[in-house]
């Protein structure tokens, strides 16, 4: 069932530099019980991309006229961007879409418990006494692996460890039992084993609750490890999209195969490491064309004048360049 | 590689002292606790471990940028001998001449009121290794190039570059002086995939060139795996684990190296992990744990292991691990991950 869609998505922020454009008319989709998985590098657009379905952007942010974000909840379809006001928002706010970011110290207020923070946000979005409201945070403490959650329940964020603090901040996503979460590098800021250990957490919440799940990462091994689908990102716009077996198995944009060929492989220890070349250009300076035409090696005279549209590279699984789109066939 | 140590240490430790208030028992960060490590001249050290595993603080050690608690460091490259831990302060400005250090973040570690070139040749005015503006220039302009940095480039200021080039431009200024050791300190953490490659190409291919020894210090083993010749595991301030590249990741040894190398995600969707994972985090380094400092998060502990401590072992040449048990675990929960040749 879709839970979520996105169309034409363009994104600009007017900033004292000129106006910048952050995300360049995407669309994608996200079902219950799905993870699909947002990669790309700093500045290609990821974040403001999932913030924009909770509406949490600056001010100075512009959604183009045909952009449509579309939520489905309990049969009724919201128009998220027509939602106005602060009591209209709470219903996707916290409500109906949850949200875990990077770096959970500094998403829990430090001079308030963990526990009072828990409680506050439930009384906001559920109907319930604060009784309830108490009693289920100390359950879903326990339920994210907390030990002695009745303790933790009345610490203070600096009290706890990195890996504590996410899965409290996971516990606190989840208890209003969102049907849409966005995980924001969830996982980034925490050790190899530490990670290991939140993403088995999150993927069994995930087959528990049904809902669905927008994982934005730079990391391709836990996209690979925790996605069904994956949307690849470049300078704000969507170069890829597929299964994540399509995608990192059978990728078919130059950038994804950059990427991936950039990536240390513990496999083969002998194998060269093939940078992507140049740098990211700025946004202020978008390239004409294809964004990527400006360290693609396989650029051709068109790349640089139009746009590639998605094409087809199999069932489910888009890419958007004009080169590898001949190859199969599919232009 | 049976070069002789650049540097080498024994016994060293490095405690921080906290609390110590009026009614407060005066308590330390044990951060490097009895390390015996030597660096062999002309290679590339990797040091591997969790945060709070005192990695940065072993490599500031080697540069004397920490005071040292306890034990003996040495380096000699062949020129130069230095007793590192009583060194007079005018022959610590001689021995920074010699080592320096790469910074984790090219967005802090540049004066953004500095231009490029004066952010470079900043170290040779401060050491006074040129006698004039010129010598300077060209030094400055020499390293540059070699850091894929043009002259445009040594006009502006750091604002106007990428990540990427901001790292490039840090290694400029660390190497200008034409260190013999380099402590990279996670340098590559804080960059994008695509760009991290370039970096990691650029610093071996000027090991390479230069022939200087680094100590690289990072979280990622896949890095560390593709860059390194030696490896160093550590945990709570201890070495655990010191071996060959290619051997360390062939055979490990120690259940926590076996451990950080299962957690680490598979590029494969269809790679199946069954192994179990280590619980619990890493304890206090205030309050290390008794015996084995793993011992609270081994799947494979006994009693003997939390009484006492393993010693750091050299059971054959160049792969010392400090486990009491590796021996019977030595096919345990091991995946292969590189091919020893």
């Amino acid at each position: 069932m879709t839970l979520l869609t996105v169309e034409n998505l363009t994104l600009e922020f007017d900033t004292d530099e000129g106006r910048i454009t952050a995300v360049n008319n995407i669309s994608f989709e996200v079902n219950s019980g799905e993870v699909l998985g947002i990669v790309g590098e700093s500045g290609s657009g990821k974040s403001v991309t999932a913030k924009s379905v909770m509406q949490l952007n600056p001010s100075n942010c512009i959604y183009s006229e045909n952009t449509k974000i579309l939520l489905e909840v309990e049969g009724k379809s919201i128009d998220v961007l027509a939602l106005k006001g602060g009591k209209e928002l709470q219903t996707v706010r916290g409500g109906s879409v949850s949200m875990i970011f990077q770096e959970p110290m500094a998403s829990f207020a430090p001079a308030i418990t963990i526990g009072h923070q828990m409680v506050e946000q439930l009384l906001v979005h559920k109907n319930i006494s604060k009784a309830d409201a108490i009693k289920i945070s100390i359950e879903m403490l326990d339920k994210v692996g907390i030990s002695d959650a009745e303790k933790r329940f009345k610490q203070y964020a600096f009290e706890l460890s990195g890996g504590m603090r996410q899965r409290a901040m996971i516990a606190m996503a989840l208890s209003t039992n969102p049907k849409l979460l966005i995980a924001d590098e969830p996982t980034t800021a925490l050790d190899v084993t530490i990670q290991a250990q939140v993403l088995d957490l999150m993927k069994d919440l995930v087959a528990e609750y049904n809902m669905g799940i927008i994982f934005i990462t730079h990391d391709l091994g836990v996209i690979a490890q925790t996605a069904d689908r994956v949307a690849v990102m470049y300078l704000g716009e969507l170069v890829e999209q597929g299964t994540v077996r399509q995608v990192l198995k059978n990728p078919s944009h130059p950038y994804t195969r950059g990427l991936i060929n950039a990536l240390p492989k513990l496999d083969d220890l002998d194998a060269p490491l093939t940078p992507i070349p140049g740098d990211i250009p700025s946004p202020l300076e978008r390239p004409r064309g294809c964004v990527f035409h400006t360290r693609c090696t396989l650029v051709e005279p068109r790349c640089s004048e139009s746009i590639p549209k998605m094409a087809p590279h199999g069932e489910g699984h888009t890419a958007a360049c004009f080169v590898t789109a001949e190859k199969v066939g599919v232009l | 590689m049976n070069n002789k140590p650049i540097i080498s240490c024994r016994n060293l430790s490095v405690h921080f002292p906290i609390g110590g208030g009026l009614f407060e028992r005066k308590q330390f960060v044990r951060a490097v606790n009895n390390v015996n490590l030597s660096i062999p001249k002309g290679s590339f050290f990797g040091l591997v471990g969790e945060s709070g595993s005192g990695k940065t603080t072993l490599g500031r050690a080697f540069l004397r940028a920490v005071p040292i608690t306890q034990g003996e460091i040495h380096y000699s490259d062949g020129e130069k001998n230095y007793d590192l831990v009583d060194l007079p302060k005018k022959e610590l400005k001689e021995y920074r001449k010699r080592a320096q250090l790469i910074f984790q973040d090219p967005y802090a570690a540049l004066s953004p009121r500095m231009t490029v070139r004066d952010i470079i040749a900043e170290p040779l005015e401060v050491m006074n290794l040129t006698s004039s503006r010129e010598e300077t220039d060209e030094k400055v302009r020499e390293i540059a190039h070699k850091c894929r940095l043009n002259l445009e480039h040594l006009r502006r200021f750091p604002h106007a570059f990428s990540g990427g080039q901001r790292q490039r431009i840090s290694i400029a200024r660390s190497l200008v002086s034409s260190p013999r050791f380099v402590v990279a300190d996670e340098s590559v953490a804080a960059l994008d995939v695509s760009i991290q490659a370039d970096v990691l190409n650029l610093l071996k291919s000027l090991q390479n060139e230069l022939g200087s020894t680094y100590l690289f210090i990072s979280h990622d083993l896949s890095v560390v795996a593709h860059i390194c010749d030696m490896v160093a595991v550590m945990y709570l301030g201890q070495l655990i684990e010191v071996a060959p590249t290619r051997q360390l990741f062939a055979a490990p040894r120690h259940p926590y190296t076996k451990a950080l190398l299962l957690s680490i995600p598979n590029l494969d969707p269809d790679y199946q992990n069954n192994a179990k994972k280590l619980e619990g985090e890493i304890p206090s380094p205030t309050n290390p744990p008794s015996g084995c400092k793993f011992h609270t998060r081994c799947p494979h502990v006994v009693e003997h292991c939390r009484a006492v401590e393993p010693i750091l072992e050299h059971p054959e040449l160049e792969h010392d691990v400090a486990c009491h048990r590796w021996q019977e675990l030595i096919n345990v929960d091991t995946i292969s991950v590189a091919s020893t040749t």
